[in-house]
């Protein structure tokens, strides 16, 4: 007999524009020991979903139709208190952004006592004690000091596991996880996710997870769930979902995933594979950074952001600099980007120094034009005030005369709308405001508006980071297309190993300010130097298609 | 699905306006009670039925009546014209002193947030000083010793009321100094201050639009507190707060009506602006449109 | 804790120059005021050499920065001159009337917090109930009124109309004499002495005019209340919690209204500011013996050091609450001084 089971579920939300149907007809069942991905990309329902099945709906959303029950008790028949006893002590459920998701000031320990109290698992004189215990079951180091650390104090991958001990200190059968390791770094969410999978193994837990990756999934789950637009669309066993999908909506999922031997084009639907267009890739090195460096002075400490980075940028060449969060990569692209000012080194631009003129300035330097930037967040990147065609238009308007000040407003307009058609963006949606485009359509903006100076360099600061995984490929075939059409380079700046390899001619793999190895992108890949970059490979999540995916239980069995 | 009607962008922001107006029926109700005070302000001198300056000793402190709808005072003139005539005066003080102040806390709160650094330390030692003093003893120091004119009752105010002003623009740009679109606007060739000016300070606006009508509402009740201790405004003059201070000595007595019209109107009116906010920050956030 | 101690040391540092500020543009601003107070002091029948003569006497012939040495080395010394109107040093003064000021206004604060932070909280947990949309019409019309001109109309309805409240002739009726001065407060020092009669005549008194005051300072803690209770309580950290089951009242009271605290404790600076201000409005009507009608009628006979010694008494108690205030918070937030 299945642990939970959700038949034809239905929820909705009282929203400023009418009710939305966030889940339609949802039927799912969780056995006792098993672990269920739900997966899809951002609207489909899979977290409104979790959030009904606990009655943590925000206020506005409402269960409309269908039947809940865990292990025999009607979810949605229970009063308010009966649910309150259930949460925690029977399901429990882990959040993404583990820092928010902690009182920021309580102490960590007595956060987990609280739950430890509330469920009569322990009395006040033993409280602390077993706060500590939970905290070791998640293999935290030094839980004894821990226990009176802030959130704030911590980590991101501290935090989660914190969240973690919370969860899990009342030994519930069912855990969801929502998303647990958005936001961390690649190593981290490796490390979480294996201490997830490893407590669900110990205790016999049955577990949800729901994500977008679809490598996650693969990697740590037993059963799969798509959903789309509220709507269930196929489900079963992880290893017959990924090999071989039914639907075509998971069809184009798991094409569209980044992963080894697969080129940009293939990421797309077959009808739109045109052929890939071929880059000659210059002698000359368009951009030279040389011993770049960067240090802050805060609070009395001395931070060393970057130290004496050096690697060029070849003209039509694609490089990407990789990792972590705290690596110095966005410091660097800010420097070359004269946002930002270098302590030391040199940004030789076509053999001139950049860095001899100082970032105050260079806003009305002639050269400014030639080196432009594509944000990661397009949403925060556009003015909330300006349409669309007033962002694209913004830098014609200051740079867009070669040097003589901007173009007059019929020019303006004429460019603009060529620009459009160039990147894919309806001439209509010109008119709207950022806050009525979709995710995808902001980013066609942005990088509208970057390239609208007809730049040599652009850097792209994890262009796609944002983006559901079908509008990612989209955007990166039309990079791809956009590089060889005005004849550019790039600077690719991410932390998906996956994504990079896709677009770059060399890597630059940096950690703690430095350069640890770089070289072509195959060979960086494949064969690295580093046992760093080593470590890298071996934590992202594998997509699909390349290993059969196997879930904790049958691991555990063999 | 995509409207593809090109419609002109004033007729655009009309519409936005009648939705604004239509959706949240408090603010109609605010914006029709400013067309009554507006009204007031306008039309008063003309509307209203005695000269409020006329004493008529014969018929003094007569309680509201059909001939005297608000009575009169102990000078034997019309309370009703009183009250409407002195909505121009309270009015022009509140939103000149609301004006200046908005326009100079803004600059030197966007000067502050945007630069940071010692001009930042400045202005912040000196908004702290300002602010430092209750704001209704410095209004009442500075008028003691400018002298008591309107225009000096204008400028207090307006002094006390910067640093709200500029502490608000201060934060809000230093919020959005390092975001996505005003380091897209650097790189898009705008000079430092046409990304303050032009980028970053419109966006700020529509938090101040709430402030700037609160404002409006202090600014006429400091006013008549000011000339309820006998600063600014002097008798024979019509405003509402000397009104109310002339009328306190009747009201032990029971001739309420002195006091409790003008009283009234201030209420009206500061209750009109506070309703506004919202509205007023609405109208101007571009992601209320739909 | 180090780096608390260097926050809270910076901020005393902070608020040194706001003290100088404060002290220059109280002695530019009486200086400024009109009247001659040479001639004042010298009386009706003096002529020209007289008042010559004491205008030398109070240091009002010297040069301006002359004037302000002297002024800043008397403040120094406690000395903050001699008022016109009542010849008494103006410290003494100050110190004498000031508790009842202080009586009032915290008498006035605590009615209103008792009622504005639970309509507040309740606000924030109910949205869209009737004691939510009491709550803000109660903000809306609060800061609408006039506190004169309610201060008024309460004592034509209690005293005139309903004859429940005494006449408003201060602290205490006539009959009865002042509690031997302990604190200065008639609340405490009648309780102390165990004189329950006087205490009754005090509070009856300070019932008025202290609802006068609450009325005003209601609207702004209850909206910064409801506003900061409302964020917290859509917090990720409040979702955790109920997903770990525990229950509403943890919640609300222990999760939530400890965090929403915070922001209000910072507006209860600028509240009491406000609150300081509008004392003077209240004592006039109510005819209450503190600072704010000592300087009402200092302004009128242009007593200028009495006026100095009100502003400046009232700045200087300013920035030391708001000094008290921050690091009230720098202690209770644990975030402060370890942000990176």
């Amino acid at each position: 007999m299945a642990l939970l089971d959700i038949k034809d579920l239905a929820v909705s939300f009282r929203t400023r524009r009418g009710t939305v149907d966030a889940v339609r007809g949802v039927t799912l069942s969780v056995a006792r020991g098993e672990t269920l991905a739900i997966v899809g990309e951002s609207g489909s329902g899979k977290s409104v979903t979790s959030y009904a099945l606990m009655r943590i709906l925000d206020a506005g959303g409402r269960i409309e139709a269908g039947e809940v029950s865990y292990g025999g008790v009607d979810l949605r028949r229970a009063s308010e208190s009966e649910m309150a006893d259930i949460r925690g002590r029977e399901i429990s459920m882990i959040f993404q952004n583990p820092r928010a998701a902690l009182n920021p000031i309580r102490k960590v320990g007595r956060q987990i006592e609280d739950v430890l109290l509330r469920h009569n698992r322990t009395n006040r004189r033993d409280a602390r004690d077993k706060a500590i215990a939970a905290m070791e079951a998640v293999r935290i180091r030094d839980a004894a000091e821990r226990y009176h650390a802030y959130p704030f104090e911590l980590s991101g991958g501290m935090c989660q596991r914190i969240v973690i001990a919370l969860a899990l200190a009342c030994d519930p059968k069912l855990l969801i996880a929502d998303e647990p390791t958005t936001g961390l770094d690649v190593t981290t969410q490796k490390a979480v996710m294996d201490l997830i999978a490893e407590l669900i193994r110990e205790r016999g837990l049955s577990a949800i997870l729901i994500t977008h990756d679809l490598g996650l999934a693969a990697q740590y789950c037993d059963r799969v769930a798509v959903m789309r637009r509220g709507e269930l669309v196929e489900q079963g066993d992880a290893a017959a979902i990924f090999t071989a999908p039914q639907h075509p909506y998971t069809r184009m999922l798991v094409a569209a995933t980044p992963r080894e031997g697969v080129g940009v084009r293939e990421l797309l639907p077959p009808e739109l594979r045109t052929p890939a267009p071929v880059d000659q890739v210059g002698d000359r090195p368009l951009l030279q950074v040389r011993r770049l460096t960067k240090t802050f002075e805060r609070d009395g400490n001395t931070v060393h952001a970057v130290k004496d980075v050096s690697f060029e940028v070849r003209q039509s060449e694609s490089v990407g600099l990789v990792g972590e969060s705290g690596c110095g990569k966005s410091t660097t692209s800010a420097m070359v980007m004269r946002l930002l000012d270098p302590s030391a080194g040199e940004i030789l631009f076509d053999g001139q120094d950049l860095a001899l003129t100082p970032a105050k300035r260079f806003a009305r330097d002639p050269r400014r034009a030639a080196l432009q930037l594509v944000f990661q967040d397009a949403g925060d990147s556009l003015n909330p005030r300006f349409t669309a065609r007033d962002c694209i238009a913004d830098p014609l308007a200051r740079l867009g005369n070669f040097g003589w000040g901007g173009l007059g407003r019929a020019a303006r307009r004429d460019r603009v709308e060529e620009l459009a058609d160039l990147v894919g963006l309806p001439r209509d949606l010109l008119d709207r405001f950022p806050h009525q485009l979709s995710g995808g359509q902001k980013a066609r903006v942005g990088i509208a508006r970057a390239v609208a100076l007809e730049p040599k360099l652009l850097i792209l600061d994890e262009p796609t980071a944002a983006l559901d995984v079908s509008i990612q490929a989209v955007v990166l075939n039309l990079l791809v297309d956009l590089k060889a059409r005005l004849g550019m380079s790039y600077l690719f700046v991410s932390h998906d190993l996956h994504v990079v390899r896709l677009l770059c001619d060399r890597i630059v793999v940096m950690r703690g300010g430095a350069i640890v190895e770089q070289g072509p992108a195959e060979q960086v890949m494949t064969a690295p130097q580093s046992d760093y970059t080593r470590s890298l490979l071996a934590a992202a999540p594998v997509p699909p298609r390349m290993e059969r995916p196997v879930g904790p239980l049958a691991q555990a069995a063999q | 699905m995509a409207d593809t009607t090109l419609t002109h962008p004033a007729a655009t922001s009309l519409r936005h306006v009648a939705y604004v107006l239509r959706s949240n029926p408090v603010t109609g109700v605010a914006f029709a009670m400013l067309a009554v005070i507006l009204a007031a302000a306008l039309l008063g001198p003309a509307l209203a039925p005695y000269d409020p300056y006329a004493s008529d000793a014969a018929h003094a402190l007569e309680p509201p009546s059909w001939r005297h709808w608000f009575g009169t005072d102990n000078l034997g003139r019309d309370v009703f014209s009183r009250v409407l005539v002195a909505t121009r005066l309270d009015l022009a003080i509140s939103v000149s002193a609301v004006v200046l102040s908005f326009v100079v806390g803004s600059a030197l709160g966007s000067a502050a947030g945007y630069w940071g650094g010692w001009t930042d330390r400045v202005l912040s030692r000196m908004f702290d000083t300002i602010m430092a003093f209750p704001l209704f003893v410095l209004a009442m120091g500075i008028v003691a010793a400018l002298g008591n004119t309107v225009e000096n009752v204008v400028y207090a105010t307006a002094v006390i009321n910067v640093p709200f002003y500029a502490r608000l623009v201060r934060a809000e740009v230093n919020i959005r100094r390092e975001s996505g679109f005003a380091l897209a606007a650097r790189l898009s060739g705008n000079a430092d201050w046409r990304v303050l000016a032009f980028h970053i300070f419109p966006n700020a606006l529509p938090p101040m639009m709430v402030q700037v009508s609160l404002n409006l509402g202090w600014a006429i009740l400091n006013a008549a507190g000011l000339s309820f201790i006998g600063l600014g405004v002097r008798p024979p003059t019509a405003e509402w707060g000397i009104m109310v201070a002339e009328g306190a000595n009747f009201i032990v007595s029971g001739e309420w009506w002195l006091a409790v019209f003008p009283g009234l109107a201030l209420m009206f009116a500061v209750f009109t602006f506070n309703l506004l906010g919202d509205g007023l920050r609405d109208m101007v956030d571009p992601r209320m449109r739909t | 804790m180090a780096g608390r101690a260097r926050i809270i040391a910076s901020r005393v540092a902070q608020a040194l120059p706001v003290v100088v500020g404060v002290v220059i543009v109280t002695f530019l601003l009486t200086r400024a005021l009109p009247g001659d107070p040479a001639a004042y002091f010298a009386g009706p029948a003096a002529n020209e050499t007289s008042i010559a003569q004491i205008r030398a006497a109070l240091g009002l012939d010297k040069s301006l920065p002359e004037q302000f040495a002297i002024y800043v080395w008397h403040l120094l010394q406690g000395d903050l001159g001699q008022s016109i109107s009542t010849g008494q040093p103006v410290l003494e003064e100050l110190v004498r009337r000031l508790p009842a000021s202080l009586e009032l206004t915290l008498t006035a604060l605590l009615l209103s917090c008792s009622i504005a932070l639970p309509l507040g909280v309740l606000a924030a947990t109910r949205p869209g109930s009737w004691v939510d949309h009491l709550c803000r019409v109660l903000v809306t019309a609060g800061v609408s009124l006039p506190t004169f001109f309610t201060g008024l109309a309460l004592v034509y309805v209690f005293y005139y109309l309903l004859g429940l409240a005494p006449s408003p002739i201060g602290r205490l009726d006539f009959v009865y004499l002042d509690p031997p001065r302990i604190t200065g407060f008639f609340l405490i020092d009648a309780a102390l002495a165990g004189d329950w009669e006087t205490w009754a005549a005090a509070a009856r008194q300070i019932v008025l005019p202290a609802v006068t005051l609450a009325m005003f300072t209601l609207a702004p803690i209850s909206r910064i209340t409801r506003a900061s209770m409302l964020q917290a309580l859509s917090s990720d950290f409040i979702r955790t919690a109920r997903a770990a089951g525990l229950t509403r009242a943890t919640v609300v009271y222990r999760y939530a209204f400890r965090n929403a605290m915070l922001p209000v404790l910072t507006t209860l600076g600028m509240v009491f500011s406000f609150t300081l201000g509008a004392n003077v409005l209240v004592e006039k009507v109510f005819a209450w013996p503190g600072i704010g009608s000592f300087a009402v009628d200092a302004l009128v006979v242009s007593d200028y050091a009495a006026v100095q010694g009100f502003v400046l008494a009232m700045a200087l108690l300013f920035v030391v609450l708001n000094l008290a205030i921050d690091i009230a918070y720098t202690l209770v937030d644990p975030r402060i001084g370890f942000e990176s």
